[in-house]
């Protein structure tokens, strides 16, 4: 036994370049497409090129002859199937019935028709041509106001108000602070439709085995535990019967936090075929049939008094919810009104939703989900009430935020922020910029006839999501810890990462609990039959949820190690320190391999102990998190042409402890990459007949890395009572706090000619009408 | 996203090609940057595609009396990249430099983009303004059409059936020209909201000649001759560029209305110019 034992290095904190990273770069890693089975089949889908149309018949005869093709199915074969679910419920929802494949009528374009399936991929889409369907196109609707208004066509007949729901939430008293407001500002104000678009799209491969009456499901998700339940419940077969297993994932951005059709209908196919079945989706289906995000109209009102106390706020919010229910569809615009307050103290809040029904793909949660659409809002009326009363935007927020010593803090929504020192990241962010020279440059700019902004948000969010008292279906987190006899660790978390990097933050803590090296763990997530039962990774909740309870496992498991350290060293007082264990009276240690070989062993056992070195958590968190920060954006526009060049972006966020810097900057990136796509450039435009006419990468302008600013990107460390960890939640930060900056930058920059908001994206042709319209060209 | 069944073939030889594609229902496959995208979508389903990768003698630039040579299969990277057109034709070579992405400029061609003649292509306004002559070739004949005389329509040229580009040839640009090509990337497809390019050629002050080539804006690209005239008569940049698009129906899409990508057009070819006139010695 050895005698001297020194102290391990402390990994949490550290810039730990991913585990994950070396099989993505080398492409070694095993995406759904890269899977081939013997005897796999290919289906391809015939989707409706109608926004609405009843379905007057369909000859599949043409694709059934086709060589190679081996069966075709349409909506009758599936009818009496379950329904696509939605999991959200609100008092006096309409749900569609939402058949795996069209019945009698089509509600987008896109929508599934028909299944072919081909001995190959090849010949599946060239029989899926073949399918004959007799459409009788009827009149659509895709924009959300204008199906609202009389007379517009109904998407689902028995409903011709085009309304799911409407749901009202109001705390404290608005009236009051209205009739006490000096002033009143008001504001429409969007958040376009977007395409999520994971660059790997959908894909499933679906495999029957008739002896053990089991499927396996391989399929691109966020969430396979709840896919599966809810797949056996569509297809009424018994859950245990179904493993799904997630390979690699190429992105989901909450596209993937679903259960669609196409699963459900793969894993029918190949048990009516008997043979596995694969099917990928293309990007114009991924555009077309996978869900979208955002999609509001919202009318704000703001009540403040002159010296900018902020008292109430009124908002309608108009959701385009498409044409069915996907599995949160009516549940994302109720996370906007939650975070309506943002960081600030508003005594009372009003909020009216209309979901309304549109001949357009679903929307559901994409990045940021509810609260990109809610920080938009505010962050832009902070601004129009700031400019209206001629006091800076920096200066408005300071007097509104929420005390640092006012934490727990109860929101009139209903929340409880749970800490942070919100002024904080904003006086950083100003001083890195120099904010008072820098309005002095614009000054100076402004005399010149240049149009220079300087945009700023402070941000909010809900993360961890969340307790499962706000969930529909459980909102804790599994982990399962193993210590292997050889002394190895295998992680189970039943969060399913999908690049978001718990492979290597997960080893962190492990390493950094156990002692051992973090080339000993081994994270294994995403499959049914290995992993105990799991929520899923969405809603920044994969390590301050996820993460707590792979902590707690951590700690049931030390507390088992510890007896087995004792037994060997024959002693009651021991300690855990580093990966062995150590007598504090002499001093004397046991290894980490000792201990495991003696729980394996088991030879002896301490009393009242079970062999083996297994803990399972599952976790249920107390509360959400709230993470927060302030972004600021310096841009020019072009005069001449309205384009728009970022000159600086400042991050200053704060998600808690931090774990892996590096994956925190990652996750801040890329979420400001999605939030300036809003900002700038993306857009999913329907025409007036549903026509999708962003319907491929040529039109709709996701962000390149050649459009990207310099990020300048920095944190301030709040940590979250909520959890043992501190940690708060990084992924959906940036896409939240940044599109406000930017608008609010450029508005600033356009202010001299009277602009006071402008819809995004920001193309550079809405800003030079508006500069025409001023008169600010001559 | 997958296209419909096809035949392929990868002839080896000029000859071999031409007759090839002498009849039925063939394509050439040059890059395939833009056949490939395009069968995959379906809209174009040939029943079979004769491969140009493997004939020799359609890949090479070279200069000889004051002409610059680019054969059909030259890539837009070594159209950007090569000495002889750095030397010889730089707005040529600037105008490569804009097409696309790297992955793009390594695999497309000049021929393909040439015949392609997708209304948003960068090069048919360098070749305009170069006043550059293609070559076509036949099983029969060869014979050589004027840039100008070439670009028809969207996506339609003077190439007849059974024809193919065998080069283009370029008048080598004098070394005292100043040259320079503006372009308005679309921001998803990176093809030319606008392109401009312009060269100069300056006696003094004066300015002796003007080219300016224009794409992006209509059915096809097109010379700017009344504005060329304005310089050339003496008058500004700024009352040139003004005329630019004069009698032209402009594209309208989503990101560019037709009045918005008017005035881009005429703002780009402003600076277009102003770069040419600075460069020019
Ligand atoms: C992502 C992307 C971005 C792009 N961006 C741009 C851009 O910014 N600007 C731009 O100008 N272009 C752009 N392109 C198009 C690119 O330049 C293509 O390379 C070019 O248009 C076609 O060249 P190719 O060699 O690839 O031809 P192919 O795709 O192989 O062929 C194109 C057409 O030309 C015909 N053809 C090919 N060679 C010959 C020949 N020698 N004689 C007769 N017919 C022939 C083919 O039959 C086919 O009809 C882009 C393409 C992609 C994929």
């Amino acid at each position: 036994m050895a005698t001297t034992i020194s102290k391990p290095a402390t990994l949490v904190g550290k810039g730990i370049r991913r585990q994950e990273d070396p099989r993505l770069i080398t492409g070694t890693a095993v995406y759904v497409d890269d899977i081939k089975m013997p005897g796999m089949h290919h289906a391809a889908i015939v989707r409706s090129p109608h926004a609405a149309a009843r379905i007057a018949g369909i000859n599949t005869e043409a694709a059934l002859a086709h060589p190679g093709v081996v069966a075709v199915f349409t909506g009758a074969d599936v009818k009496n199937l379950g329904a696509v679910p939605c999991a959200s419920s609100l008092p006096g929802l309409r749900v569609p019935h939402h058949h795996l494949l069209a019945q009698d009528r089509v509600y987008y374009t896109g929508h599934p028709v028909a299944v072919v399936v081909a001995t190959d991929r090849y010949v599946a889409a060239d029989a899926a041509s073949l399918v004959e369907v007799q459409y009788d196109p009827q009149p659509a609707v895709a924009d959300p106001e204008k199906a609202l208004a009389a007379g517009a066509p109904a998407v689902h007949p028995q409903w011709p108000d085009n309304t799911s729901f409407t749901f009202h939430q109001e705390g404290g008293d608005t009236g009051q602070a209205f009739r006490d407001a000096e002033i009143v500002v008001k504001q429409r104000i969007t958040s376009q439709r977007l395409i999520p678009t994971s660059i790997e799209t959908r894909g499933v491969v679906a495999e029957w085995r008739p002896g053990e009456k089991s499927l396996t499901m391989f399929t691109s998700t966020q969430i396979p535990h709840l896919v599966r339940t809810l797949v056996a419940g569509i297809l009424g077969m018994p859950e245990n019967h179904l493993r799904v297993i997630t390979p690699e994932v190429g992105g989901g951005f909450g596209s993937k936090l679903n259960v669609y059709a196409e699963e459900a209908l793969m894993c029918y196919i190949a048990k009516e075929i008997g043979k596995p079945v694969k099917w990928v989706e293309s990007r114009r289906e991924n555009f077309q049939a996978t869900i979208h995000g955002r999609g509001h109209v919202d009318y704000y009102e703001l009540a403040a008094k002159r010296d900018g106390t902020m008292l109430g706020l009124k908002l309608k919010l108009i959701q385009d919810l498409g044409a069915y229910h996907q599995l949160l569809t009516p549940a994302i615009p109720t996370l906007s009104v939650l975070m309506m307050p943002g960081l600030y103290k508003f005594k009372s809040i009003s909020a009216d939703i209309i979901g309304v029904f549109t001949n357009c793909v679903p929307t559901d949660a994409y990045r940021g989900a509810g609260r990109p659409e809610a920080t938009h809002g505010i962050e832009r009326m902070v601004d129009i009430l700031a400019a209206e009363l001629h006091m800076d935007p920096a200066e408005i927020r300071f007097k509104n935020f929420v005390g640092k010593d006012e934490f727990p803090y109860a929101t009139t929504t209903g929340l409880f922020y749970d800490s942070g020192n919100y002024a904080l990241p904003l006086q950083n962010a100003m001083a890195q910029v120099d904010y008072a020279g820098l309005r002095q440059e614009q000054a100076t700019a402004r005399a010149a006839g240049k149009l220079m902004g300087i945009g700023l948000s402070t941000y909010g969010e809900i993360c961890a999501i969340g307790p499962s008292a706000a969930m529909p279906a459980g909102g804790w987190e599994s982990a399962t810890v193993k210590i292997e006899p050889s002394g190895k660790v295998t992680v189970m978390t039943g969060a399913s990462p999908h690049g978001q990097g718990e492979e290597t933050t997960f080893a962190q803590i492990v390493a950094d609990e156990l002692g051992v090296d973090i080339d000993d763990v081994m994270v294994v997530h995403g499959d049914t039959a290995v992993v105990q039962y799991g929520i899923g990774t969405f809603g920044s909740r994969g390590t301050a949820v996820g993460g707590a309870a792979l902590f707690y496992a951590l700690q049931e498991l030390k507390a088992k190690i510890k007896k087995f350290g004792a037994m060997l060293l024959g002693s009651d007082n021991v300690s855990l320190v580093g990966g062995s264990c150590v007598d504090d009276a002499t001093g004397k240690s046991v290894s980490f391999a000792e201990m495991a070989v003696a729980a394996y062993h088991a030879k002896t056992l301490p009393p009242n102990t079970q062999p083996g070195l297994v803990a399972t958590y599952f976790w249920e968190p107390p509360n959400f998190t709230f993470p927060f920060g302030a972004h600021i954006v310096v841009t020019d526009v072009d005069r001449e042409t309205g384009r728009i060049s970022i000159r600086r972006y400042v991050a200053v966020d704060d998600c808690g402890k931090i774990i892996n810097p590096l994956l925190v900057a990652g996750q801040v990136h890329g979420g400001v990459a999605q939030g300036l796509g809003q900002a700038l450039w993306e857009e999913a435009v329907y025409d007036e007949q549903g026509q999708l006419i962003t319907g491929e990468l040529t039109d709709y302008a996701l962000p390149k890395a050649s459009f990207m600013p310099l990020i300048e990107s920095s944190h301030t460390e709040t940590p979250s009572p909520v959890n043992p960890l501190g940690v708060k939640g990084v992924g959906e930060a940036g896409t939240i706090g940044c599109s406000p900056a930017v608008v609010n930058s450029v508005v600033d920059a356009l202010s001299p000619l009277g602009v006071r908001h402008i819809d995004m994206p920001l193309t550079p042709q809405k800003i030079w009408k508006l500069i025409v319209q001023s008169g600010g060209l001559s | 996203m997958i296209p419909q069944t096809f035949e392929y073939t990868a002839p080896q030889t000029l000859e071999e090609a031409l007759g090839l594609i002498a009849g039925g229902d063939r394509k050439i496959l040059a890059g395939g940057m833009s056949l490939i995208p395009l069968m995959k979508l379906r809209l174009a389903t040939p029943g079979e595609v004769v491969d140009l990768g493997r004939v020799s003698g359609l890949n090479g630039i070279s200069e000889n009396g004051g002409v610059v040579s680019i054969g059909a299969m030259t890539t837009h990277h070594a159209i950007e990249t090569s000495r002889v057109t750095r030397a010889h034709c730089p707005l040529l070579a600037e105008t490569a430099g804009h097409i696309g992405d790297v992955q793009v400029r390594n695999v497309g061609t000049l021929g393909g983009a040439v015949a392609h003649a997708d209304p948003a292509a960068d090069y048919p306004a360098a070749l305009l303004a170069l006043e550059a002559q293609i070559k076509l070739i036949s099983a029969q004949a060869t014979r050589s059409v004027a840039a100008s005389d070439f670009f028809l329509d969207a996506f339609t040229t003077a190439l007849e059936p059974g024809e193919i580009v065998l080069e283009v040839e370029v008048p080598a640009e004098d070394q005292s020209e100043g040259y320079s090509y503006e372009k308005v990337p679309h921001p998803a497809s990176g093809f030319a909201v606008v392109g401009i390019a312009a060269r100069i050629k300056k006696d003094g002050n004066r300015i002796a000649m003007a080219r300016i080539g224009v794409t992006g804006m209509g059915a096809h690209a097109f010379r700017a001759l009344a504005a060329e005239k304005v310089l050339e008569n003496g008058g500004s940049v700024a009352d040139a560029a003004a005329t630019v698009g004069d009698g032209e129906t402009p594209n309208s899409d989503l990101y560019a209305s037709a009045d918005y990508r008017l005035h881009l057009a005429r703002v780009h070819a402003a600076r277009a110019l102003a770069t040419a006139i600075s460069r020019a010695s």
